[in-house]
């Protein structure tokens, strides 16, 4: 097999599956846009009436509002905590440093559903009621090893020297760490908190057990899917949700290459 | 937790460049300015809580409300321990089936998804040039799409009313809808195979990325086909991106309960549903907790295997 034919191959091949990862997302676009309530073909009508709607929507709005106010605050303490592990693990050696740091990325392998389970028993244990803080406390573990590697990544890319000068130079540790260390890895910082959001925002497996009376979007949208008259609605919702991480998403990518 | 496995996991962000001279001096035991240890103990305590207080702990609480006996009373009073659950779980052979067929389902969707990611890592990686950035970037949007709603998706193309049967209908292939394409253990499977797929392909790709393109040039000078180039060079040389893809796969898909909750219907129920039911419907917490012991414990096996299997460390740097 020469190699132009294998690159058209292997072509065909990629675009093939990516028409298969966009068909579900088009159809969901489609029937955002489909005059009829039940999701079925042929669509009769196109409107915008879903997206009119979905503005007087309330119990769906504030159920994207609780999912943004969790994402919110989990990757801001995902990314915080990520930093410090950070430091820890490339800047100090102390004993059980190695599991401090296992611990810190042993969610990326605990199912969900284990997880989920388990801080369910503690909040009962503790009688904290389940609320969006309760969700907030899971999305942040499960975060921490993401923000943990994409900062830890960026100490190994600069030089330490940079911190000895600084303090050669006469500043104290926390001095160096706020005017030399945070700078440099604040892009990695900022990708490492949106990267964390979106693990937070769409995150239902633990969402579920842990939700009180305030639902997320995902737990919100779950509860619903019985229901065809509500789903055009959420649909459209969704389908601007997508539009706004797609513009996190390439606002990640831009910092994360402005720090290469 | 096993010193190899701790220094396996943490090594994809280990920085090959060694610690300065002034770090060395000062970072050794508890040594280092006053500045250096309130630093410390200021970034230390926090995270050290945190993952005491909603990672370590509530997995003690689940070992110990494994061994309670039942529901009854109080959810939090002292109880004989018992090891009735596990005994339970032992004796009733329909659970570890689920185990085995939750596993066997999560090989066939982490070998699939290696199989069917790696074409797709090896456009990206020779085939694609300078495109590459955008050709990832496009691959991987559609995971920012609410993930039940992309499944939902599904059902709409799959389901019983659905348009593939619509089409079907339609088009008088067939006179009754197909009901064999949702609600089963194949749906499940396909559904995760779908989701897998891209994700595989990533460390395949990172592992294509780090061989040298002089090694290519040197087997096509020794004469080496194509063919002969791909399975002598290009294959092995990837093997640990392989390897890391079939266990990032593997490892979420054996505990996964939401897919098989939306398309697979009772019959494409999963180990991690079981779990799931007995916190919710059938409200049996000993049990379930019992239940997820085993699953953790399945897990960790397998990651302790997987660590051994795969240099990490190479594959991150």
């Amino acid at each position: 097999m020469n190699i132009r034919r294998s690159s058209v191959v292997l072509g065909t091949y990629y675009f093939g599956l990516i028409l298969l990862l966009y068909l579900p997302i088009a159809l969901l676009f489609l029937f955002s846009v489909n005059s009829d309530a039940s999701l079925s073909f042929p669509i009769r009508q196109l409107t915008f009436e879903w997206y009119q709607r979905l503005f007087s929507a309330d119990a769906v709005l504030r159920s994207a509002r609780n999912s943004l106010v969790v994402a919110l605050g989990s990757s801001l303490a995902a990314t915080i905590l990520g930093t410090m592990v950070a430091i820890l693990m490339l800047r100090y050696k102390f004993r059980g440093q190695n599991l401090l740091v296992a611990l810190a990325v042993l969610p990326l392998i605990v199912p969900y559903v284990v997880l989920g389970v388990a801080l369910l028993l503690l909040f009962s244990l503790l009688q904290i009621d389940r609320s969006l803080w309760t969700i907030g406390v899971a999305h942040t573990v499960v975060a921490l090893p993401y923000t943990l590697l994409i900062i830890g990544s960026r100490f190994a890319g600069f030089d330490a020297n940079l911190e000895e000068a600084a303090m050669d130079l006469g500043a104290d540790y926390p001095t160096t760490l706020r005017r030399v260390v945070l700078p440099l890895i604040f892009p990695a910082m900022v990708s490492a908190w949106l990267t964390a959001f979106t693990v937070s925002f769409d995150e239902f497996a633990l969402a579920l057990f842990l939700s009180g009376t305030q639902p997320t979007f995902p737990v919100y949208l779950f509860s619903q899917l019985r229901f065809a008259n509500q789903l055009p609605i959420m649909i459209a919702l969704a389908v601007l949700l997508m539009i706004g991480t797609l513009t996190l998403v390439f606002i990640a990518e831009r910092f994360r290459r402005r720090e290469a | 937790m096993g010193g190899g496995k701790s220094r396996a996991v943490t090594a994809p962000t280990r920085p090959t460049v060694t610690l300065p001279h002034f770090l060395k001096k000062m970072g050794e035991g508890w040594g280092g300015g006053w500045d250096r240890r309130a630093t410390f103990w200021l970034i230390y305590l926090p995270p050290l809580f945190w993952l005491t207080a909603f990672l370590v702990l509530p997995v003690l609480v689940m070992a110990v409300f494994s061994f309670r006996p039942d529901m009854r009373g109080e959810l939090f009073q002292a109880w004989a321990p018992t090891i009735n659950q596990y005994a339970s779980i032992a004796a009733v052979g329909s659970y570890w089936r689920l185990l085995g067929i939750s596993a066997l389902t999560a090989l066939g969707i982490g070998i699939s998804a290696v199989v069917l990611a790696y074409p797709l890592a090896y456009f990206l990686a020779f085939h694609a040039g300078t495109r590459i950035g955008f050709y990832l970037v496009l691959l991987l949007i559609p995971f920012w799409t609410s993930y039940l709603l992309r499944i939902m998706a599904w059902k709409i193309l799959l389901g019983t009313e659905g348009v593939l049967n619509s089409f079907l209908i339609y088009s008088g292939w067939i006179q009754e809808p197909l009901t064999a394409l949702l609600y089963n253990r194949s749906a499940v499977f396909l559904t995760l195979l779908y989701v897998w797929i891209p994700f595989a392909a990533l460390p395949i790709l990172a592992a294509l990325q780090r061989i040298d393109p002089a090694l290519f040039e040197a087997a096509a000078d020794l004469g080496a086909r194509p063919s002969h180039q791909f399975l002598r060079v290009t294959l092995p040389l990837s093997a640990p991106g392989v390897l890391a893809a079939f266990f990032m796969v593997f490892i979420p898909t054996v505990g996964e309960y939401v897919t098989p909750l939306l398309v697979g219907g009772s019959r494409g129920f999963l180990y991690g549903n079981i779990i799931q039911d007995f916190f919710t419907k059938a409200a049996n917490w000993p049990l379930g907790s019992a239940l997820s012991m085993i699953m953790l414990a399945a897990t960790l096996i397998l990651v302790v295997l997987a660590t051994r299997l795969i240099d990490w460390r190479q594959l991150f740097e």
